[in-house]
């Protein structure tokens, strides 16, 4: 390399670095950087021209939004004229029409709860949680009817309000059994901790859809001579046990992730083992275990559509009863698609909220 | 309170005594769990006397009286009611497999795909992971079934594939083999490469820890399972006759058919697992200090090298656990079968022989002890493969 030498002043200007910031650059930094980076790239977007032309096509130009068949609908398209025809079927099930005013308030209050316990910064949070305690009576008895309302059968329940009164209550109670459970399975009695072992590994160990069989169909031998009582009683009460079963594992990886110094320090302070358990242990072990909660909770909301296999009928029960009515013959895409859209909005909405409430929680011990 | 006091109680001292106070917990506990189930079992044990009913496996050896549509093994409507549940264990046995083979194999793909430098291809894993994981399993297995059954043609205008590959709404036709009377001698040598290339792959070990001297392992090993064999096939004349399907009336007859119900729930299962085995490979391989890289680079090894012998080992012992409960939750969801006419376990021992005989108490014990011995079973599989790739600490 040969060495050159300016006097002062004299030193001809230099190119410009190259260009760090605009389209190009950014194409070609996070596209074109390599020659098989080129190959991917150009295979994708082939890819992608094969496929969302026509999708988009079939879904929403060449779709038909309004008739009362479907021989109203164009031939090529989507046909969704079905949703205007069967919202509310859709939305309330067999609930009967003048009632629904009650389903509705239920919803109303549901959000009011819900916000109460997801939004800190809501105004007169205090009271809101003390009415969110007591909502999920509040909406059973909406719902249900009994005590100065008209009692509602249970097997008018129906669509999205359904999803919502298996997701609602399995989340409500599955959290608290679920941390009895696994403090359970930590404990130092043995006939508490293997008693706790055999129920978790039992429920995990077989599919959700032979609980509800049984539910369905055997959960009345269980019980006294003479008694039956509601299938969606029964049902919930087996979605119920079986997120419990899955939250006491996740909650069990966050209390395995505390140092024993915790429990040992909260002792040496003088805190019996409830104290240590409700101030010392169990915030710090929920927190680390929030993302698992969440995933279990989005699991019993999905899982909550399993109830068609006994006759209930969730959103994704009448879009398969209407793939199966004469009028829409042939339709199962479209409705299939557009219960799968309502299961992506609530579920991803969920596993959004818990990862800003990650960030929110994240005290600063990373670095 | 935990406030010591001296008091005279006997009572009162035992339960402020720790290692008192636990013992009565544990018997009052015992005591409730004890009687919870007594009472339970009476009432199941009244209810059956009321019915008439007793608990009786039996019925397992009458005729039963159904098809299955499925049979991997000799099955017709004169069999008994365990070899339908046989049959059925088979059928979910083979989705599960195949299932989990797939999700793996997609899933590897996704996670690779998601820390890709290619920001394309990144964003079209994400939205796929993000998609299909956020819709219930249910929902993507109606609607492959109703997708194959409604949107593909019917057999007359099936797709075509050179003449012996079909698809259409009956499913995927393709030919079956009839095996020759000298086949055996290809099969012999299959097993003999197996059995050569595992001796072979330890043997190189040896070598190479002992000398330093390394073998084409992987390459060696390919040529004597399937190019040997291969030779040999041809050698032979080719001794598999393949039976060609053709279209008769309506359907088509001859060769192997794979019903739309396998399809759906097959793709469907593994789509499903693969979006989440997918995250779980990305947090696994994010998970390795990129020191290690460094480190790796430093001392000279090959990019690839770099990948085999240092980052995949490390990303395994953190991918393995939940790769692990996806294994056992596919498993598991492959019970959902039913809602399409999948005849698994359930839709054979768990519906029809339930439904036929009314002896629900045994069949659902059958289908939960047998689904129980799965999970255990793919549980302790992956403890066993997990122990192994586990850090060896002193």
């Amino acid at each position: 390399m040969t060495k050159e030498t300016y006097a002062p002043g004299t030193h001809p200007s230099l190119p410009p670095p190259n260009n760090t910031v605009g389209i190009v650059h950014w194409l070609k930094a996070n596209l074109f950087s390599s020659v098989s980076n080129s190959i991917v790239t150009l295979v994708s977007i082939y890819l992608l021209y094969l496929a969302l032309p026509s999708a988009i096509n079939w879904l929403f130009i060449d779709a038909t939004y309004v008739g009362e068949t479907r021989k109203d609908c164009a031939p090529d398209g989507a046909c969704l004229a079905f949703i205007g025809e069967r919202f509310n079927l859709f939305v309330y099930g067999f609930y009967p029409a003048e009632l629904r005013w009650r389903v509705n308030l239920a919803a109303l209050l549901l959000v009011l709860a819900g916000a109460a316990i997801l939004w800190d910064k809501i105004p007169a949070r205090k009271h809101l949680l003390k009415f969110a305690l007591v909502y999920p009576f509040v909406g059973a008895w909406l719902l249900s009817g009994g005590l100065g309302l008209e009692p509602v059968s249970t097997h008018l329940f129906g669509g999205l309000m359904l999803t919502f009164t298996i997701g609602v209550t399995g989340i409500v109670f599955s959290l608290p059994l679920g941390i009895l459970l696994a403090l359970g399975r930590q404990s130092n009695l043995p006939i508490i901790k293997y008693f706790c072992i055999g129920f978790i590994e039992f429920i995990r160990g077989v599919p959700l859809i032979t609980l509800l069989f049984v539910a369905s169909t055997m959960l009345s031998y269980f019980l006294p001579p003479g008694t039956t009582f509601d299938l969606l009683i029964r049902v919930l009460i087996m979605v119920t046990l079986f997120a419990s079963a899955y939250m006491a594992e996740v909650i069990r990886g966050g209390l395995q992730a505390l140092p024993k110094g915790q429990l040992e320090a909260a002792e040496s302070l003088g805190l019996n083992y409830s104290q240590a358990v409700r101030f010392i242990i169990l915030p710090q072990a929920l927190k680390i275990s929030i993302p698992g909660i969440v995933n279990t909770f989005i699991g019993l909301y999905k899982d909550s559509t399993l109830v068609i296999v006994i006759g209930l009928l969730d959103p994704l029960g009448i879009g398969r009863a209407s793939v199966a009515d004469s009028a829409w013959l042939g339709l199962s895409t479209e409705v299939y698609l557009f219960v799968a859209v309502f299961f992506f909005i609530s579920c991803f909405g969920m596993a959004r909220y818990s990862l800003y409430l990650e960030n929110k929680l994240n005290t600063g011990h990373k670095r | 309170m935990s406030t010591p006091t001296s008091s005279t109680n006997p009572l009162l001292r035992a339960w402020y005594d720790k290692e008192t106070r636990s013992v009565i917990v544990q018997i009052i506990a015992a005591a409730l769990i004890i009687s919870f189930f007594s009472y339970i079992l009476n009432n199941a044990v009244m209810n059956m006397a009321k019915l008439g009913k007793d608990i009786d496996f039996g019925f397992l050896w009458q005729n039963a009286s159904y098809d299955i549509n499925q049979h991997l093994i000799e099955y017709s409507s004169k069999s008994s009611h365990f070899e339908a549940m046989i049959v059925g264990l088979i059928n979910t046995l083979l989705i599960a497999v195949a299932g989990i083979i797939l999700a793996t194999v997609l899933g590897f793909m996704l996670g690779v795909m998601r820390l890709s430098n290619n920001w394309l291809t990144q964003k079209i894993a994400y939205v796929y992971i993000e998609y299909v994981r956020n819709v219930p399993v249910l929902l993507h297995i109606l609607l492959l079934h109703g997708l194959i059954v409604n949107a593909l043609p019917r057999p007359k205008g099936s797709y075509n594939f050179s003449d012996t590959f079909f698809l259409n709404n009956r499913g995927f036709q393709m030919p079956g083999p009839e095996f020759q009377s000298l086949f055996w001698v290809v099969g012999a040598f299959i097993v003999g490469g197996l059995a050569f290339s595992w001796w072979f792959s330890r043997h190189a070990q040896k070598v190479q820890d002992a000398t330093g001297k390394t073998y084409p392992v992987g390459l060696i090993s390919i040529a004597a399972i399937v190019l040997l064999p291969l030779i040999v096939y041809f050698g032979l004349g080719s001794p598999i006759e393949w039976e060609v399907p053709t279209l008769k009336g309506f359907n088509f007859k001859g060769g192997m058919v794979v019903r739309p119900e396998f399809i759906a729930l097959w793709l469907a299962l593994s789509f499903y697992t693969a979006a989440f085995i997918g995250e779980i490979v990305r947090a696994g391989i994010v998970a390795i200090n990129h020191g290690q890289t460094e480190a790796a680079q430093a001392l000279g090894i090959s990019n690839s090298q770099v990948l085999k012998l240092v980052i995949i080992p490390q990303a395994l012992r953190v991918i393995i656990p939940p790769l692990t409960s996806q294994y056992l939750n596919l498993a598991k969801n492959s019970s959902l079968a039913i809602a399409i006419g999948y005849m698994d376990i359930v839709a054979t021992i768990g519906g029809i022989s339930l439904n036929q005989t009314g002896r629900e108490m045994e069949c659902m014990l059958i289908v939960m002890g047998i689904y129980l011995a799965i999970s255990l079973l793919i549980s302790s599989g992956m403890n066993w493969y997990n122990n192994r790739m586990q850090l060896v600490e002193r």
